[in-house]
């Protein structure tokens, strides 16, 4: 007789991806801290101060519709060195800057688009019954206005400020190349050095008669920089008739596509990753009940919707904290939709085992009615959901390759969950269980496994992960009654082509299906570059109808 | 031949008087009590069409066990074969009457027909088109996928990768088949307008010819010995080459024709509709109708037709009374019929099949039964018997697994 | 298969009999062999003396030998028994005889010119060879009668199949073979409804009314009542001389009842051949038998 097995506890199982969010808590929570800082209401006043120099006089004269008058205010302005003053400035050259004459009101334009009051701060709502008006400059006040701003700026001992300058001169036509030398000599930060750097070249190759030497130099500077107006300059040396210049421009411009193509494919092959794991994270839930279970949850699609809809429903709960209510979404989520999971398995499910066809049809249905509900509770609109601050933005990893965070984020995220499901599977009694299930559940009855309580238990694990794909997934799309649907086909080619019951044929799948979308995307379009990628899994499967790696067991026979 | 049987008898001849008494009566003035609306005509011949679906998406369901989730694919594809030639029968009736163009092509800045445009001016070709389109996809997909004998639920979610990836390309316009739009605006088929009562008479007419005739083949198959082999492979399908027939052939030879009558249910759906847009590929479409199959019971083919009818009737009726509860309806049914229902209302009204039906009409009639003493609550006396006499299902076998105690318990 | 029993403990080799068919031709003492079964024949010539002709036929899964040079003849209306212990490679060699398993190396002959091994299926089953398998698969929601029908030796491409129909001698076929299989009473219920052995019996009826030169039979009285097995012995004994029987069984009653010539087979290649009496006194076969439940 064997000995009885000790009391089996899949439940442990489940300890560990809670153990996981109460980190993710602990990390967030001093982060939320920070965030209450500037709480929401203190955003208003949070515009420049008034100006010292805006008095009575230099209103009059911004409001005035004579163009001439603007001379004082500038000169006035010219004087107050603080930073709600360059910022005045700046909005007038850039034609930021509105007045209503009628009530000698000035208006400003915010950066993040709509307008302001400039004095109060307030911001305004409804432009149309005001009837602003551009505060118009002449191009001699143009040019006084960009020589303080820069003299502001360059100088500025802000290294950020100066960053920003120096690369925005790049831009302006009118400019004085002691100026720039001056500058140069003075200059320590080697990013603001490039940019000035750039800029004399750029003039270098346009003054007509430049020395062949110092061009060269030029163009040799400007082969290894990737922006268009380098590229722009280099264009008329190209066809020079003097070949040394000519074979210089050309290599010059060679070694730029050289490593504008290097770029592209990195930025690819980043695009790729991401999408990959969108895939590989809607993919994987689906893997656990489709390839360990071998049911087909045609639902799977609608629990990544209500994973997405929790996000929603969070933030709305915690107005002025996106970060957090993002962060708790990922376990409320795995929550939300486990319950879900562990209805549909103990009301329906469970009593399909043995029909996987009835068992497809049965969750479509419920997709429908998942979807409806949806519809009717909450509407058939797209809800949006705020990206935070610590997701949005880019990372600059050189002077021309970025990243944005939120899909660097997405990637991290779907390896965490890759990991934490296979360290589930592979270290803790649920896991083993329904390994010992998934090959023979006659003995693992034997052996006194609570075969529906790993079935059970199963299907909430994967619809708990399919709630957190749908967290990911809210920070990319738009979150709408439909947003399960659109991915459902393309995950479940992701399970059969990586090999069902396999979850590291899952991941690889879901990555490479995610890397030759992208690439394929340039040459074909998006559209067709999908329609490819199924066709091409199609005949992949009909090749190989176990998959990547194909596996033995329960689920080989479906 | 067994092909009429009583079943088959009671169909035949209520699709015959059901749609000769329709179309006749789109034709009578409006005053006369036989008086059918045309809009009620145009409604019905849609439902005949999704019948014929139903039929097609039967056969290979209910008699060949291949869940097709991409049917709609067929069925659209037969639509836009025959639309086609509706558009170019529009020419110059267009808004761009200049052109012989369809107008879409015009708005994409084509100024000649792309070659697969060729020969749609003629109706014969596009007759021809409309089973050859549908055909030669069942054909090619079938066979790549019969060859490598992929089956069950895979072949279910590439049928349904299929169509999904069908819809995208339809969406694109530069495909030639009008994107987004699809094809409208019909005016005439074979020169005759296609609002007159006339026309809708014929149409339906037409539908319910070839319903009927789509019954019969099917029928034909079913009691034919490649019907065995059909019902054989559904059963056992590993054991059906050591009988000595080849069962990819088999199944490429009976999808193919389920493909080429659903684009045939296509062509006839299109002109009674009057639209036909990419939606038509969506997998949701093609899964409502393999639930119209399953809860009139797969493996009856009036069942198939029944189904489609009933459940395209409660689509419209509660669509226009309660928009919003339609879905809930819908996927309800799929639920209910998937664990309830495994063989549809047929199953639970005639639980044995046509057996119990040939008794109970039997019954009715005074007449004699063709099989009085067939003992069908015989119960086998083998212990092992229990373990053997799951569901035909032969994928997943739960309970089999569990041992022969776990089903009892 | 990590649960077969024999792997771990190797068996002796057995000095008695050859393993491969150049084992017979090295010998030398032409004293030791068993009943002789093999002469100095081209191959040419055994394949025309035998009906069926495997020789050197290997097979592995993953590693694990399922066959190891395999070789075996069969006579014409020869009736065999081929025993041995789970894992032997019973099922392997029919699955190898009838297409569905493709060998590693070998020959395998059905007659003097059909090469097995480059011929699937349904091939081998339409030019003779039919299988009963070890599970009784018979197609459950279509009659007995049609079973039958189904398995009938006739024009099996599908329009062939679509067109066919029963002629009156067709009829009368059918009817007399459900007579041999004592099912007549049962032709139109359901074969799913039959019992078990009625089961067994009606693919040995769907084999025969394939009209079959080779019948291959995995353990056709599994799961037998003793009555049901006097009367498949009864059966089978009617058949000898009519169709060569491969016939794979585990009932040595049974196998003592009806076999002339026993096989046995052990981890993929055959241990001892000859008469039932020469088999169970044979020391190896016991130690193959007995040695691994130890």
């Amino acid at each position: 007789m064997p000995k009885p097995l000790k009391k089996s506890r899949p439940l442990a199982g489940l300890l560990l991806p809670s153990l996981f969010f109460l980190v993710l808590l602990a990390w967030a929570s001093p982060w939320a801290k920070a965030q209450e800082g500037p709480g929401p209401g203190l955003e208003l006043s949070d515009g420049p101060a008034r100006p010292a120099g805006l008095t009575q006089a230099v209103i009059e004269s911004l409001v005035s519709s004579k163009v001439n008058d603007r001379d004082l205010a500038i000169a006035a302005l010219a004087q107050d060195q603080s930073e709600a003053a360059t910022e005045l400035l700046r909005a007038l050259l850039e034609g930021g800057l509105m007045t209503q004459r009628a009530s000698q009101g000035l208006y400003l334009a915010s950066p993040e688009g709509g307008y302001r009051e400039l004095i109060s701060g307030q911001p305004l709502g409804d432009l149309g019954g005001l009837n602003l008006r551009k505060v118009g400059i002449n191009n001699r006040q143009r040019e006084s206005l960009v020589s303080i701003i820069n003299n502001r700026t360059l100088v500025s001992p802000d290294l950020a400020v100066r960053r920003r300058a120096a690369a925005a001169l790049v831009a302006s036509k009118s400019l004085d190349p002691e100026l720039i030398r001056e500058l140069l000599s003075k200059e320590s930060d080697g990013q603001v050095i490039r940019s000035y750097q750039k800029i004399l070249a750029i003039e270098t190759l346009g003054r007509e008669g430049a020395p062949e030497e110092e061009v060269l130099t030029a163009l040799n500077f400007l082969g290894d920089n990737l922006t268009p107006e380098a590229r722009e300059s280099m264009r008329a040396y190209a066809e020079s008739e003097n070949p040394a210049l000519a074979a210089a421009a050309q290599g010059a411009m060679a070694r730029q596509d050289h490593q504008l193509q290097h770029l592209a494919f990195f930025e690819t092959i980043f695009f790729g990753l991401s999408l990959g794991s969108v895939l590989v994270l809607i993919g994987i839930g689906l893997a656990i009940t489709f390839g360990v279970m071998g049911v087909i949850n045609m639902a799977h699609g609608e629990m990544v919707m209500l994973g997405a809809y929790t996000v929603w429903a969070l933030q709305s709960l915690l107005p002025g904290q996106a970060g957090l209510a993002l962060i708790l979404a990922v376990p409320v989520s795995f929550v939300v939709t486990g319950l879900v999971g562990a209805i549909l398995e103990l009301s329906i499910i469970r009593y399909l085992y043995s029909r996987p066809l009835e068992t497809l049809l049965a969750t479509y249905g419920v997709s429908l009615v998942l979807q409806q509900a949806v519809k009717i509770f909450i509407s058939s609109n797209n809800r949006s959901v705020e990206t935070p601050q610590f997701m949005s933005g880019l990372l600059h990893l050189s002077d021309h390759l970025t990243v944005t965070y939120s899909r660097l984020y997405i990637i991290g995220f779907c390896l965490v969950v890759f990991l934490m499901i296979n360290l589930v599977m592979k270290r803790t009694r649920l896991g083993l269980e329904v390994r010992a299930v998934t090959q023979n559940r006659a003995m693992a009855q034997a052996m006194g496994v609570n075969s529906k309580r790993v079935d059970t238990l199963t299907f909430v694990l994967g619809s708990g992960v399919a709630g957190m794909a749908g967290v990911a997934l809210s920070q990319l799309t738009n979150v709408g009654p439909n947003l399960g649907q659109s991915y459902i086909v393309d995950s479940f080619m992701v399970v059969v082509f990586g090999g069902v019951g396999n979850l590291w044929g899952t991941f690889l799948g879901g990555l490479i299906i995610g890397m030759a979308n992208k690439f394929m995307e340039p040459i074909n379009g998006a559209i067709m570059a999908k329609i490819l990628i199924m066709v091409g899994i199609i005949l992949f499967i009909q090749r190989h109808p176990s998959g990547l790696f194909p596996q033995k067991g329960r689920a080989a026979s479906l | 031949m067994r092909i009429f049987d009583l079943s088959t008898k009671i169909f035949c001849a209520l699709l015959v008087a059901a749609v000769s008494f329709l179309s006749l009566g789109v034709l009578t003035p409006t005053s006369s009590f036989f008086h059918v609306e045309p809009y009620t005509a145009l409604i019905i011949g849609k439902y005949l069409c999704y019948a014929i679906l139903a039929l097609s998406i039967d056969l290979v369901w209910g008699y060949l066990g291949i869940l097709s989730l991409g049917h709609g694919a067929f069925f659209a594809l037969g639509g836009y074969a025959f639309g086609m030639y509706l558009m170019r029968q529009i020419g110059a009736k267009s808004v761009y009457a200049a052109s012989d163009l369809p107008d879409f092509m015009i708005f994409i800045g084509w100024d000649k027909l792309p070659w697969y445009w060729l020969g749609s001016h003629s109706f014969w070709f596009s007759c021809l088109l409309v089973l050859l389109a549908p055909g030669l996809l069942g054909l090619a997909f079938g066979w790549t996928a019969f060859r490598s004998r992929v089956s069950g639920v895979y072949f279910s979610i590439i049928s349904q990768a299929l169509t999904y990836a069908l819809m995208l390309a339809f969406y694109l316009n530069n495909l030639g088949f009008g994107g987004n739009n699809g094809f409208t605006d019909f005016k005439t088929i074979l020169g005759f307008d296609l609002r007159s009562n006339n026309m809708i008479g014929a149409l339906l007419a037409i539908s319910g010819l070839v319903l009927l005739l789509s019954y019969l083949l099917c029928r034909y198959l079913a009691v034919s010995r490649l019907g065995l082999v059909l019902v054989a492979i559904r059963d056992n399908e590993p054991r059906v080459p050591f009988a000595g027939y080849r069962v990819e052939t088999v199944k490429l030879f009976i999808f193919t024709l389920s493909a080429m009558m659903a684009g045939l249910a296509g062509a006839l759906y299109l002109p009674q509709v009057g639209i036909i847009n990419p939606s038509l590929f969506a997998p949701v479409f093609s899964v409502e109708m393999v639930v119209c199959v399953a809860l009139g019971g797969r493996g009856t083919l009036y069942g198939a037709v029944f189904g489609a009818i009933m459940v395209n009737l409660c689509k419209s009726t509660l669509t226009s009374a309660y928009p919003m509860a339609w879905p809930f309806v819908l996927g309800g049914l799929f639920v209910a019929v998937a664990v309830f229902l495994p063989q549809g209302l047929a199953g639970l009204f005639f639980p044995q099949g046509e057996s119990k039906l040939k008794r109970a009409w039997s019954s009715l009639f005074g007449l004699k039964s063709p099989s009085p003493d067939l003992d069908l609550d015989w119960e086998p006396d083998d212990q092992e018997l229990d373990d053997e006499a799951e569901p035909s299902s032969n994928h997943l076998s739960k309970a089999s697994l569990a041992g022969p105690k776990a089903g009892r318990a | 298969m990590a649960s077969r029993p024999c792997l771990e403990k190797p068996l002796p080799v057995n000095p008695g009999l050859p393993k491969n068919f150049s084992d017979y031709v090295n010998r030398t003492n032409q004293d030791d062999l068993p009943p002789p079964i093999l002469n100095w024949e081209t191959k040419r010539e055994r394949r025309q003396k035998y009906v069926l002709f495997l020789e050197d036929i290997s097979v592995s899964f993953d590693g694990f030998k399922a066959l190891d040079n395999l070789t075996l003849y069969l006579n014409e209306g020869e009736l065999r028994c081929v025993i041995g212990p789970n894992g032997a490679g019973k099922t392997t060699m029919m699955d190898v005889i009838t297409g569905h398993t493709r060998p590693d190396s070998g020959e395998a002959f059905f007659g003097e010119n059909l090469n097995l091994l480059d011929k699937d299926e349904v091939f081998i089953a339409q030019s003779g060879i039919c299988r009963k398998f070890q599970k009784p698969s018979v197609f459950e929601s279509i009659t007995t009668i049609q079973n039958l029908e189904l398995a009938m030796k006739a024009n099996k491409t599908v329009f062939g199949t679509l067109k066919a129909k029963l002629s009156q001698a067709d009829r009368e076929y059918l009817a007399s073979l459900l007579e041999l299989v004592r099912l007549t009473e049962r032709a139109d219920q359901l074969a799913g409804s039959l019992s078990h052995g009625q089961k067994q019996w009606l693919e040995i009826g769907m084999l025969l009314v394939q009209k079959p030169k080779i019948l291959l039979l995995d353990e056709p009285v599994a799961g037998m009542t003793p009555q049901e097995i006097e009367r498949t012995t009864e059966l089978l004994k009617n058949l000898e001389g009519q169709h060569s029987i491969i016939l794979v069984e585990h009932d040595m009653e049974f196998v003592r009842s009806i076999a002339k010539i026993v096989t046995v087979l052990h981890q993929g290649s055959v241990l001892a051949e000859g008469d039932i009496n020469y088999i169970s006194s044979h020391p190896e076969v016991i130690e193959a038998y007995l040695g691994g439940a130890q």
